[in-house]
């Protein structure tokens, strides 16, 4: 039986979740720890927090969030964003990540996938990808720096090496759908989905609680991962939950 | 309540204090080590495990702490594994072929069959076949989060006390006397799981 997890993800810098979190009676929007430990109270599967400034002098003060996680939320939890080396990969894991994402760095070099992989298993390996589709509609490129910076690669052949290499798991963000609320490129997440033989995350444009169910219906992702829906308590888990069990997806109860 | 003193065998790989930390919040006084003689102290043992089989295997043997696991199993105290942790208790795994387990229960584990994707990594419904003490208060039917490839397969089914369907049923946990093992996270499956590391940790008391 296949069990659809649905994934919040939290923007961190300097400690701190950024993109405006506004949670009602909240009392501290900002403090990850605070935050993850209501998404795990509200029944999400997993969290994936995203270091988005990722400087050197910052990867302190995220093993100490990690730490902090750890010690207070007993759900999985993926750390991504400024992990260059097996040693970044080290530090977050020893601190009480499950996983560790890797996006730029692995385009860059992707011995790094191997490595990790060696080291720790397939299980803690995510390659996130952000695919932006070509000019002549014919498919994917890789883009980095948040959809700045085009790489020539095609997406789905980089995934298939990434796997290759030891990635365990695909965190797939659509550039051309990510803000837009207009729910997953579904042709991207299909064609990415029933190429690999790992679980994929889709995500990138959701704005409804049907674009989850859609993701995985239509898309067939193992997971769905939205920030500002549930950030905004415009909706829940548990209303998320509760649509894609009604249409026939299976999910955890909350 | 005292809390009763649990190791939690460190050698040294992955991410091992999940499941330490998450013993703290269910009651006991879990520590990380690989001291034999705090092992030797301990109400109960903790062998954790991600990564790969064999890895795990050699980890443990260069800690020197594969001896520390046969000495605790004998002494009749609690012990359990977790995930990778499970998976060392049994005979040999075909993931990393001529690497020798700890043979603790006979049988081997082997690749998760079937049209499915591999890793599980994700949740996952408990089909309890026999009732256990770590099953104490827990639902019917209770959720946990599994990481895994490959799935062990005992000699003996007997020691099965649940499984999870997966492509097909796969073994979830086992019991033979005092040595209990999952092939999920208790320590990331939410308020489920910490019900059943508290349940280990009160029979450690």
């Amino acid at each position: 039986m296949e069990v659809a997890r649905v994934i919040p993800c939290l923007d961190v810098t300097n400690g701190r979740v950024v993109k405006g979190v506004n949670f009602v009676d909240l009392r501290d929007a900002g403090d990850p720890v605070e935050l993850a430990a209501r998404y795990d109270l509200q029944g999400a599967d997993e969290l994936v927090f995203l270091d988005i400034t990722a400087s050197s002098d910052n990867r302190n003060t995220m093993i100490h969030v990690v730490e902090r996680t750890a010690a207070e939320v007993f759900i999985p939890f993926t750390v991504g964003g400024g992990i260059r080396a097996l040693e970044d990969a080290r530090g977050i894991l020893r601190a009480g990540a499950d996983k560790v994402s890797v996006n730029t760095s692995a385009v860059e070099r992707p011995q790094l996938i191997n490595e990790i992989a060696a080291e720790f298993g397939v299980q803690c390996v995510v390659c996130a990808v952000d695919a932006k589709r070509t000019a002549d509609g014919s498919g994917w490129e890789v883009f980095l720096h948040g959809g700045r910076t085009p790489t020539g690669k095609n997406a789905l052949e980089w995934i298939t090496e990434a796997v290759q290499r030891g990635a365990g798991e695909i965190l797939l963000t659509s550039m051309d759908r990510d803000g837009t609320r207009e729910g997953f490129d579904i042709e991207l997440t299909r064609a990415v989905c029933d190429s690999v033989g790992v679980p994929v995350i889709a995500s990138g444009g959701v704005g409804s609680l049907q674009h989850l169910v859609d993701g995985v219906v239509q898309g067939h992702a193992s997971g769905v991962l939205a920030a500002s829906i549930f950030h905004f308590g415009e909706h829940t888990i548990a209303e998320a939950k509760a649509l894609m069990s009604a249409q026939g997806v299976v999910v955890r109860p909350v | 309540m005292t809390q009763p003193l649990i190791a939690v065998l460190d050698y040294g790989i992955g991410n091992l204090s999940s499941a330490q930390k998450a013993l703290v919040r269910s009651g006991a006084d879990a520590r990380l080590t690989r001291d034999p003689g705090l092992a030797r102290d301990a109400a109960g043992v903790v062998l954790p495990g991600v990564g790969a089989f064999g890895a795990c295997m050699d980890a443990l043997r260069a800690a020197q702490l594969e001896d520390v696991v046969y000495e605790s199993v004998a002494s009749q105290r609690p012990f359990m594994g977790i995930c990778v942790g499970m998976q060392m208790l049994f005979t040999s795994s075909v993931e990393s072929p001529g690497v020798a387990g700890l043979d603790v229960i006979h049988g081997t584990v082997e690749l998760i069959e079937g049209n499915v994707r591999r890793p599980q990594m994700q949740w996952n419904e408990l089909h309890i076949e026999n009732e256990d003490p770590l099953f104490k208060a827990l639902p019917k039917t209770p959720w946990v989060y599994f990481v895994h490839s490959y799935s062990a397969v005992p000699k003996d089914s007997s020691v099965v006390v649940a499984t999870c369907a997966y492509g097909q049923n796969l073994t979830a946990v086992v019991r033979q006397k005092n040595v209990v093992a999952t092939q999920f996270h208790p320590e990331k499956s939410a308020k489920d799981g910490l019900k059943l590391l508290h349940n280990f940790v009160s029979a450690c008391s």
